[in-house]
């Protein structure tokens, strides 16, 4: 499961690592750390939010082992992505490396590319590609969109997305 | 009876469309209180002029036989400038790069005091806001329906029928071209250079198809739409347009099996215009095919409007410039 935390850390140096290390001990995958260096809780703790996937039945455990090594768990949350689309891209897609495009998707930790069709026509002709994007919210799909635009024009792509169809 | 006196400046397709219509409905104008009299015709090659009224079959038969109307060597111009009478339609080509003749016809027009009904999008797709307050200063009405999606009544709508609305934003397909070529690439799924061929074959597609398959046509579509309606003072050279020449049939397809088809939408939201292709739900208003037009307008209070029609055709834009015709001899704005 895809998990967000808000921790809180005591300001003094090492404590980042304390809190991360047990997620990597229980093999979860680290996504995201925001790490709020200058700002401080009015109990002078510093606020980190972390994203992160773990087997759901090693929550638990994890939460405690943070509790114990000093580390405050404020809210745990199941991340959920509320937002989907699929997009078009046309072109050069195997050539210009789509791996790379989808992990830079994937990085961010807000959204997920979690389908990808491809069809190739022929050599030296483009071919063409259907990515569904998950994200957890409409600004954070937007936030993807962009990213993958800004590649894909890179790239020499074309990418087509849907129309709004929301009322704004 | 209120007599209006009309010159019609570009014999061709949309031109001779209009006498046609005028012919077909002159019992209805004359049932409105209307005669309309066509007291010149100019195309290229020179003018047509009776002061009396022109027979306007006669007309279309010697344009038909001879391939002009010219029996006076007179320019469009001139005959604006020489020739008293209240209205003109302008249609004359289109001109891109400096409003060409049409712009010098519009201007010459409202320097006269005459008013201006046009099919002719490059002046307003370049100088939308001169036009505009060249015509109030002298008085003059201008009124350019059919330069937006053909038939499809839409500045009108959003003018009139929907008038004290607030437009928040506005999507549509604006270039029938590019809406065959699309509709047909997806049904046998061909190539795009396949289905232009098609087209072009079939009359929809010019020998030279840039102008359409690039966007560029849409985006004059959408820049004068975006002026009229926002008050804005843009140019087609402010849309950030892409065309359909790189769409592939595979692409449509892939879209096409999860619920959307491609379209090239135009679209004005907050402030932006763009034009270029998109994916539409299977279903939703804007899903058009073959050559239509449609545009959906979003408004504060009726919520999503939607309007359909032929973007294009010698008697369907006829029919717009018919209707702008009719508001400005019944005094509507
Ligand atoms: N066709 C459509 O469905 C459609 C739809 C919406 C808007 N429009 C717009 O409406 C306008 C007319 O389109 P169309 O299809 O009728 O074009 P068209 O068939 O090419 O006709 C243009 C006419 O203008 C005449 N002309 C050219 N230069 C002239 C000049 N200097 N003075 C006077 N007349 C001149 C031409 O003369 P000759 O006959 O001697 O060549 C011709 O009669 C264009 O701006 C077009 O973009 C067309």
């Amino acid at each position: 499961m895809r998990v967000s935390m808000d921790l809180e850390l005591k300001d003094i140096p090492g404590q980042l690592l304390l809190a991360l290390q047990p997620i990597s001990d229980l093999k979860g995958n680290l996504i995201s750390v925001v790490h709020h260096h200058e700002k401080h809780t009015p109990r002078g703790t510093i606020p980190v939010q972390i994203v992160f996937e773990i087997d759901s039945e090693k929550l638990d455990n994890l939460i405690s082992r943070l509790e114990d090594s000093g580390v405050s768990v404020v809210r745990v949350g199941e991340e959920r992505f509320l937002e989907h689309c699929a997009v078009i891209i046309i072109g050069h897609i195997v050539h210009t490396n789509i791996q790379d495009t989808i992990d830079k998707i994937d990085s961010t930790g807000f959204a997920e590319v979690v389908g990808l069709t491809l069809s190739m026509p022929r050599v030296n002709q483009p071919s063409s590609a259907f990515l569904k994007i998950d994200a957890t919210g409409k600004k954070e799909l937007n936030e993807a969109l962009s990213l993958l635009k800004n590649v894909a024009n890179k790239k020499d792509l074309l990418v087509i997305e849907p129309i709004e169809t929301q009322f704004i | 009876m209120k007599q209006v006196r009309i010159s019609i400046i570009g014999f061709g397709s949309v031109g001779q469309g209009v006498a046609e219509v005028l012919m077909k409905k002159q019992d209805y104008l004359t049932k409105m209180g209307l005669d309309i009299k066509v007291i010149a015709i100019s195309d290229s090659k020179g003018s047509f002029i009776n002061q009396n009224g022109i027979d306007l079959n006669s007309a279309l038969e010697q344009k038909r036989q001879k391939g002009t109307v010219a029996n006076v060597q007179k320019t469009g111009v001139e005959i604006i400038n020489e020739i008293e009478h209240d209205v003109v339609i302008e249609t004359t080509p289109t001109n891109i790069e400096d409003g060409g003749v049409g712009l010098e016809n519009m201007l010459a027009s409202f320097e006269n005091g005459r008013h201006v009904i046009t099919s002719n999008k490059g002046p307003l797709a370049l100088k939308y806001k001169y036009l505009v307050d060249t015509a109030n200063l002298s008085g003059c009405k201008f009124k350019f329906e059919a330069t937006v999606g053909g038939a499809m009544p839409i500045i009108n709508l959003i003018k009139g029928v929907l008038a004290g609305n607030d437009i928040l934003s506005i999507q549509g397909i604006l270039n029938g071209t590019c809406n065959y070529i699309l509709t047909r690439m997806l049904e046998e799924e061909a190539s795009y250079e396949q289905m232009l061929a098609e087209a072009q074959e079939r009359g929809i597609a010019e020998t030279d198809p840039t102008y359409d398959v690039e966007g560029i046509d849409a985006a004059c579509k959408l820049v004068i739409l975006a002026n009229s309606v926002f008050d804005m003072d843009s140019t087609y050279k402010d849309v950030d347009s892409v065309g359909i020449t790189k769409i592939t049939p595979e692409s449509m397809l892939l879209a096409y099996n999860d619920g959307y088809v491609t379209k090239l939408i135009g679209e004005v939201r907050n402030g932006k215009l763009s034009v270029g292709p998109r994916l539409v739900p299977v279903g939703h208003p804007l899903s058009v095919g073959d050559t239509l037009n449609v545009a959906s307008v979003q408004t504060d209070l009726a919520g999503p409007v939607t309007i359909t029609g032929r973007g294009a055709g010698s008697i369907e834009t006829a029919s717009a410039i018919l209707s702008d015709l009719i508001a400005i001899c019944n005094n509507d704005n």
